[in-house]
């Protein structure tokens, strides 16, 4: 019943953003009325405020909603090849959680359309005139997409498997197609192209194909993976918690790990892609390329790295905890604390800043604003240099994982393994000296050199797999993995990375955003409301968290919800059944 | 660095696993508390010019999380070391280690405490930014220009007509020890003759990370705009860089970039490149 009711509204909420939009996109019904009060504002809160938290609460929700049918899809697709019914049993599951978090989606999206119009009206008027193009297929996108998410939901076990899969396939590129109109819109407003010094479209295509559109694309399909990923895993940990069997602790164990795999593997080339998404801001204005690393935000990005360097750290974590369930594992301990000595010290170069904080006397003593060891660490040669060894590192971990309960029977174990060992050791020297020669380079040269240190450890991830498949092949087991007997602590590493890509999405959204300053469309439409500032850093990461705190208020009623499924019917008298046995409960002596 | 402070603490930490360890088991806890004390002594102690305390903390904060991480990513390893904090605080033969500790703490907190208070007054740590944001355009002799898109003029010529390139290179060799040198010294190390006179001191232009990270059209901001250009983010600047518009011509500032990059042999910044 509730489902129903949130269908309804979705379906109510999604149209009432189509009319708004419409009405806004039509001058002869939109425009009189607001083009005679370019901003409003709220009574308690400021408007801007209030736009910030929908808009980053819509995209978190968003994210969620276009990734679980990525790796749902895939799961999926890898129950029905080994005809293994637990995997099905388990994109089921995760794609339980959708229904509820694409009514939100819906919803926050109406209220951000709703609240551009009403508080924003000239720059929503102006975006309206630059892409009223987009409009129509975005509208019709968003229906296909509810038909496919709820046939795709509501039909499991309906079809055949080969129809079901190709209805998560649909529903995947139209997602994806939508959130590519989406990014589109937003992307304009930080790298504007496609109009005239006056602000009037010229060209359509080049609107939306401005520079940051297709970096924004790449980095938001791997992150939303990331963050659905994380977010899956925390519903597993979540029920995990509360499981009363083993054979629950196991299914939901089970679950936690499918879904951090997943965030994992997406977080892997994040970095890369970020990268990129920067040198693209970098290239279109320096000014923008400056907030970011070297002005005012770069104090944002250095909160990032120890983010980052905290989700790869737990990451690890979790992995390291994970072996503990797999007989055989003992054999890789040891080799813990070196992985972990390497990840620290990648963490800490990756979070140097490059601007210190310093007192005078610290200063003088360094002889200037920069440290001579630390400027050298505060630079994109040595950062590109620690991310790519914290991804070579965590992938190692993954493979001692899941190496852990096997034993190679090939009679060419060994020369596999030194192979395996050479690649490394040489993708290593390789990307530590591209690190250095970056020094020694002009910056144009040196940004190049990125590319070789993302190809080469990509190389290593890829061959070093490749051949761990084959040398695994026929190989002798040490035991079968005991699903559930991991200690609890391990969950609390996954709410922990949940928690973390949250927020980290909440930071680096204000980030692009807040690089604007004082305009609305970079260079082209002016901020001249009364908010027309960049807030401090604190206030900044108040909101941020306060966002957080609220989405994660709102995924415990998608979780809560999407659990009433599985529960039984209510029958009378059951309201006084449970009253008697609380407080039958209550009154049994504590000593018994 | 600090080699002596850095090769007493590894000769220290090898004693412990060579020596100590003959006598007593060290337990994950013991070896964790052990790494921690010598990398903070190696971060506080074992680098010259020391690291500010702001870096130091933010260091210890990564190293007692990693360190966490280690004791608590073995369910047998962490149950050794609540054990012996347990065994610390109730046996009876641990009282008088206990009742130090216990003193201690709050010695310790009141010694921090105190030093801090002793301390002479001085200026709260202040997080400069190195790259100021340009504006997007800047008037110069009554035009206006663009930095998002605005060239150095004169860099075309270094292939299309190499001789002129070397003569507008010499001019600004000229304009350099001219006006420049003084401060940024004659091997743009920034340390010239006047340099210690100031805080900030002037820029290091052979540091990779000044002049080679930045387009020409920043540098013309810079040079041209001074201090008293400086944006309203991030101050007080207390830079002392005059604003050499009031000086210089523009063609003179266009040359004494293409100088500061042929002298330090790096390459600005190019522009609008990728997409």
């Amino acid at each position: 019943m509730i489902l129903r009711m949130l269908r309804l509204r979705t379906l109510v909420t999604g149209c009432l953003a189509i009319a708004a939009l419409l009405f806004a996109a039509d001058p002869a019904w939109g425009v009189p009325q607001v083009a005679e009060q370019e901003y409003r504002a709220l009574p308690f809160i400021s408007s801007r405020v209030l736009m910030w938290a929908v808009a980053e609460l819509h995209l978190m929700f968003a994210a969620f909603v276009l990734a679980v049918p990525m790796f749902a899809l895939v799961i999926e697709f890898i129950g029905y090849k080994t005809g293994d019914k637990r995997y099905d049993q388990l994109a089921y599951e995760f794609t339980k959680l959708l229904s509820v978090s694409f009514s939100f989606t819906a919803t926050l999206g109406a209220l951000l359309t709703f609240g551009l119009i009403v508080f924003y009206p000239t720059l929503a008027q102006y975006l309206v005139r630059i892409f009223s193009w987009t409009f129509l297929p975005y509208v019709l996108l968003f229906f296909l997409e509810a038909v496919f998410l709820y046939t795709y939901y509501y039909g499991w076990g309906k079809f055949s498997p080969r129809v079901h899969l190709f209805l998560g396939v649909m529903l995947n590129i139209v997602g994806t197609a939508i959130m590519f109109i989406a990014n589109a819109w937003l992307t304009f407003m930080n790298t504007p192209a496609g109009v005239d010094e006056l602000g009037n479209l010229t060209n359509l295509w080049e609107a939306i194909n401005n520079y940051t559109w297709m970096p924004i694309n790449i980095h938001r399909l791997i992150a939303n993976v990331a963050f659905g990923g994380a977010i899956g895993a925390a519903y597993g940990a979540f029920k995990f918690l509360g499981a009363k069997t083993p054979e629950e602790r196991a299914h939901y164990d089970w679950m936690g790990y499918v879904g951090i795999f997943v965030a994992i593997c997406a977080l892997l080339p994040l970095p890369f892609a970020g990268y990129w998404l920067g040198v693209e801001i970098y290239a279109y204005d320096q000014s923008l390329g400056i907030t970011l690393m070297g002005g005012t935000f770069s104090w944002l990005f250095i909160i990032q790295a120890v983010l980052i360097g905290n989700l790869f750290l737990a990451a690890n974590y979790y992995l390291w905890l994970s072996m503990g369930r797999i007989p055989g594992a003992e054999r890789f301990r040891r080799f813990i604390k070196y992985l972990l000595a390497v990840i620290t010290l990648c963490f800490i170069v990756w979070a140097t800043p490059h601007s210190l904080v310093a007192t005078v006397e610290e200063a003088r003593a360094m002889g200037g604003s920069h440290h001579p060891i630390l400027n050298v660490l505060g630079v994109m040669s040595a950062k590109n240099t620690a991310v790519n060894l914290l991804i070579l590192t965590t992938y190692v971990s993954f493979l001692l994982y899941r190496r852990a309960n096997k034993e190679a029977t090939v009679s060419w174990a060994k020369t596999g393994n030194l192979v395996q060992f050479g690649i490394f050791a040489a993708v290593v020297i390789f990307v530590v000296f591209l690190g250095v020669y970056g020094y020694f380079v002009d910056a144009q040269t040196r940004i190049g050199l990125s590319q070789p240190q993302v190809l080469s450890v990509l190389f290593a991830m890829v061959s070093v797999t490749v051949i761990d498949i084959f040398l695994f092949r026929n190989a002798q087991s040490r035991g079968r993995v005991a699903w559930g007997k991991i200690p609890a602590r391990s969950q609390y590493a996954l709410f922990f990375l949940a928690i973390t890509f949250t927020w980290l999405m909440g930071l680096m959204g204000y980030v692009r955003a807040g690089m604007r300053q004082h305009w609305h469309v970079y260079g082209v439409v002016r901020d001249t409301s009364v908010d027309a500032f960049t807030p401090t850093l604190g206030f900044a990461g108040m909101v941020v968290s306060a966002i957080v705190v609220v989405f994660f208020l709102l995924i415990a009623v998608v979780f809560f919800l999407s659990s009433l499924s599985g529960q039984k019917n209510w029958e009378p008298g059951q309201s006084k059944r449970w009253f008697k046995r609380r407080s039958e409960t209550a009154a049994t002596p504590l000593t018994q | 660095m600090n080699l002596l402070v850095l090769l007493t603490i590894a000769a220290v930490l090898v004693v412990i696993q060579v020596g100590v360890t003959r006598w007593v088991n060290l337990n994950r806890l013991a070896w964790m508390a052990i790494w921690w004390a010598a990398l903070w002594a190696a971060f506080s102690y074992g680098i010259t010019p020391p690291l500010p305390q702001s870096i130091v903390v933010l260091f210890m904060a990564i190293i007692t999380i990693a360190l966490l991480a280690y004791l608590s990513a073995d369910s047998e390893e962490l149950a050794q070391a609540r054990q012996t904090l347990v065994s610390f605080m109730v046996e009876k033969r641990y009282q008088v280690a206990l009742i130090v500790v216990i003193l201690t703490l709050p010695l310790l907190v009141a010694l921090s405490v105190f030093s801090s208070l002793n301390q002479a007054p001085q200026p709260p740590a202040s997080g400069r930014t190195i790259h100021p944001v340009p504006p997007a355009s800047i008037s110069f002799e009554g035009n206006t220009i663009n930095l998002s898109t605005a060239n150095n003029p004169y860099r075309e010529l270094e292939h299309s007509d190499p001789e002129a390139f070397a003569a507008h290179v010499d001019n600004g060799r000229r304009v350099y020890f001219e006006n420049c040198f003084y401060c940024h010294g004659d091997n743009m190390e920034g340390a010239g003759q006047f340099a210690h006179g100031y805080d900030p001191l002037p820029a290091n232009f052979n540091d990779a990370t000044t002049i080679a990270m930045l387009q020409e059209s920043y540098l013309f901001w810079r040079i041209a705009k001074g201090a008293p250009g400086l944006p309203p983010e991030s101050t007080p600047w207390s830079s002392a860089m005059p604003a050499w518009e009031n000086f210089l011509t523009e063609e003179e500032i266009w040359d004494v970039i293409l100088f500061l990059y042929e002298f330090t042999g790096f390459e600005p910044r190019a522009q609008g490149m990728p997409h």
